[in-house]
């Protein structure tokens, strides 16, 4: 059972080193990192890629620790008592699982996500401490014992926004997602939004001459904004290193590469390559 | 696609995730902006800046990016090679165009000619009809009026155009990281706020008494609890003469800030670094002076700490014994710091001056390290980072 990243989600080396050894090793994962690099998608992402179920527990600032086990419906209890209900005798018609319980009972290994549990109160982690690390716990009205059939495996992201007891942090495995580099980021967005820049550059030049209309659109572009809008899409190809070499003999130009598709594009291309030059 | 313009905005310092530039692809994709600079700008202010006061920042490194791409203007003619023209494009042309590129004989001849003129000219040329310069009638060169001209490294037209939105920075107002007043300090400062139920209980808990009377099978069972304030505990050592009097105002600004926030504060003033003794009141400090160990044994690990000082001064003052320039001190300054940060929980370091001037040497590199680097410039912004730091 390895994780390498799915294909919507690009994970680095040693993100899915953390991960393995934390299969493995079946501890808790402990991800902290920057928002938006993919904390919590992570967890969905290893379900999806193990072919596991996923039992997400969002954590907000009134979230107790208890919770997440069970909890007792006292209220319903005294409604139906009000009500000369039968079920009233029995008191674990009253108790409702939490998302742990519910993990521990799963007769499949689940994912359990455990996400920002920096929102909760300072004792929060603290009081899961046991439960983390046994996989165990007991319902006190019910004098029932809880144990894992299969250890779940637990996935627990952090914003950054309290910190974690020591205790708490010994019984996991830490990652930091940092903020993904440059080339990273390229396989991100080709993940999440594949042959985007073509689609768009392409609808420029086809709504540029005339080919097709794009609703919506007010006016067609001047030369100007065409150029402008296509340099900025293009920007990240059109690198410095480019401008220095300045030999275009020896390479299919970039633009070429980028954009060409068919062979309507080429001539939309050699249109455009025309209007570049003689504009003034 | 983009990525050097959204590591630019984030070089610029504009806390955008990689959440939101997903976003404004997304919103690429179903064309919301299309062909258009204005656009393009609403559009990416919108996705990846979250409060107005990154509006100027966010304004300059859109500015500096697009300036960037502008001069790439060169190389896109350069990459679109001759053949491409010659080749296919006469077959799009509408019939004014054919007939306008007659008049100089012909694409292959202009471009012909244009080669020719480059080799022959040599100097710069300004003005008249042949040579490849600026401001003529000939077809080669910038600013000119002949319809097919080519335009060659013009450098001012592009620029010369009306002001773009970004250009006006119309936000730098909102910046974060002017100074100090009172109210914004205020502001800051309730980060800092931790509600707690302390003494008697005297209000009623209608959750509790619902559930304990639920729980009680019905017959009623009434909860109390005590009223809900503001438990945080600060403690504040000021530094005072010296090279901290310009920057007086906004400590005594800060001073009656926390003074109104905080019902448990304590202060204390110190000179250039903290040694055995600090005191309360300026005057006698000479005669009446706090031991640093009574304030040790006195307050708790939980209160929160804050420094504020310049920290500018010999390095001997912090890491020797007899440093101080006042007294024999003898134990060395950054001893005494050490115990106060090993004591208290949460200690964090204001500082007056801007963050650029800090470098990381001398006494200024010594104190953060003994801050275990939480020293934050006495901005807005800062504050807002050492109330959460201290938060936390």
């Amino acid at each position: 059972m390895k994780f390498t990243g799915t294909e919507k989600y690009v994970a680095t080396d040693d993100l899915q080193m953390a991960v393995n050894a934390a299969i493995s090793l079946q501890r808790p994962l402990l991800i902290k990192g920057e928002p938006g690099t993919g904390k919590t998608l992570l967890a969905e992402e290893m379900a999806s890629a193990l072919g596991m179920r996923l039992i997400p527990w969002h954590i907000k600032s009134t979230t107790k620790a208890q919770q997440g086990l069970y909890e007792y419906d006292a209220v319903s209890r005294l409604r139906d008592s009000q009500l000369g209900d039968e079920k009233v005798k029995d008191i674990s018609n009253y108790i409702v699982k939490g998302k742990l319980w519910e993990a521990f009972e799963a007769d499949e290994q689940v994912v359990l996500l455990i996400d920002e549990i920096d929102k909760a109160d300072i004792e929060f982690p603290n009081d899961l401490l046991l439960e983390l690390d046994r996989m165990e716990f007991f319902v006190y009205e019910t004098q029932q014992f809880v144990k894992a059939k299969k250890r779940p495996i637990v996935v627990i992201t952090s914003n950054n926004e309290k910190e974690l007891p020591d205790a708490f942090l010994r019984r996991c495995f830490f990652h930091y997602i940092s903020f993904p580099d440059h080339d990273t980021m390229k396989d991100i967005v080709d993940v999440h939004f594949p042959g985007l820049q073509q689609a768009i550059v392409r609808d420029a030049l086809e709504v540029f001459f005339d080919v097709r209309k794009v609703p919506g659109l007010k006016k067609k572009p001047s030369t100007s904004e065409l150029i402008d809008w296509l340099k900025l899409l293009m920007a990240d190809e059109l690198s410095a290193k480019m401008l220095q070499e300045k030999d275009t003999s020896s390479a299919l130009p970039p633009l070429y590469g980028a954009l060409v598709k068919n062979e309507q594009d080429v001539h939309l291309l050699q249109k455009l390559a025309f209007m570049a030059r003689r504009r003034s | 696609m983009l990525i050097d313009f959204f590591l630019e905005v984030r070089r610029a310092k504009v806390p955008a995730s990689l959440r939101e530039f997903l976003d404004l692809l997304e919103a690429l994709q179903n064309r919301l902006a299309f062909a258009n600079m204005e656009e393009f700008y609403y559009l990416s202010r919108l996705c990846l800046v979250k409060d107005e006061r990154h509006f100027d920042k966010f304004d300059r490194a859109f500015k500096a990016y697009f300036e960037g791409i502008e001069n790439l203007e060169d190389l896109m003619e350069m990459l679109i090679p001759d053949e491409w023209l010659r080749a296919e494009f006469e077959k799009h042309l509408s019939e004014e165009d054919k007939a306008k590129i007659d008049s100089l004989g012909g694409l292959e001849e202009l471009i012909e000619t244009f080669k020719k003129r480059m080799e022959e000219q040599q100097e710069r040329h300004a003005g008249g009809n042949k040579w490849i310069g600026t401001g003529g009638t000939s077809p080669f060169g910038a600013d000119g009026y002949n319809p097919e001209g080519f335009r060659i490294g013009q450098k001012n037209g592009r620029q010369g155009r009306a002001v773009k939105v970004w250009e006006k920075r119309q936000f730098k107002d909102l910046d974060d990281s002017v100074t100090l007043g009172i109210r914004n300090i205020k502001v800051a400062m309730r980060r800092l706020r931790k509600f707690a139920r302390q003494g008697a209980a005297d209000q009623l808990d209608m959750d509790d008494t619902i559930r304990s009377t639920a729980r009680n099978a019905g017959y009623l069972d009434l909860k109390m609890v005590p009223e809900r304030h503001n438990a945080v505990k600060v403690l504040i050592f000021f530094d005072v003469g010296g090279s901290m009097d310009p920057h007086v105002r906004v400590c005594e600004e800060l001073f009656s800030a926390a003074r109104m926030e905080f019902k448990h504060m304590e202060y204390f003033y110190f000179h250039n670094f903290v040694y055995e003794s600090v005191w309360k009141n300026n005057i006698r400090r000479m005669n009446e002076t706090t031991s640093t160990w009574d304030i040790l044994n006195k307050y708790t690990p939980d209160y929160k700490v804050i420094f504020v000082g310049d920290a500018t001064m010999a390095p001997y003052e912090i890491s020797h014994p007899g440093g101080s320039i006042e007294h024999w001190n003898e134990e060395a300054g950054a001893t005494w710091f050490q115990r106060i940060t090993d004591h208290f929980r949460k200690v964090v370091w204001l500082n007056p001056l801007p963050e650029n001037y800090w470098g990381t040497g001398g006494s200024l590199g010594m104190t953060r390290q003994l801050v275990n680097d939480h020293m934050y410039p006495l901005t807005i912004d800062g504050l807002e980072s050492a109330m959460k730091q201290l938060s936390k």
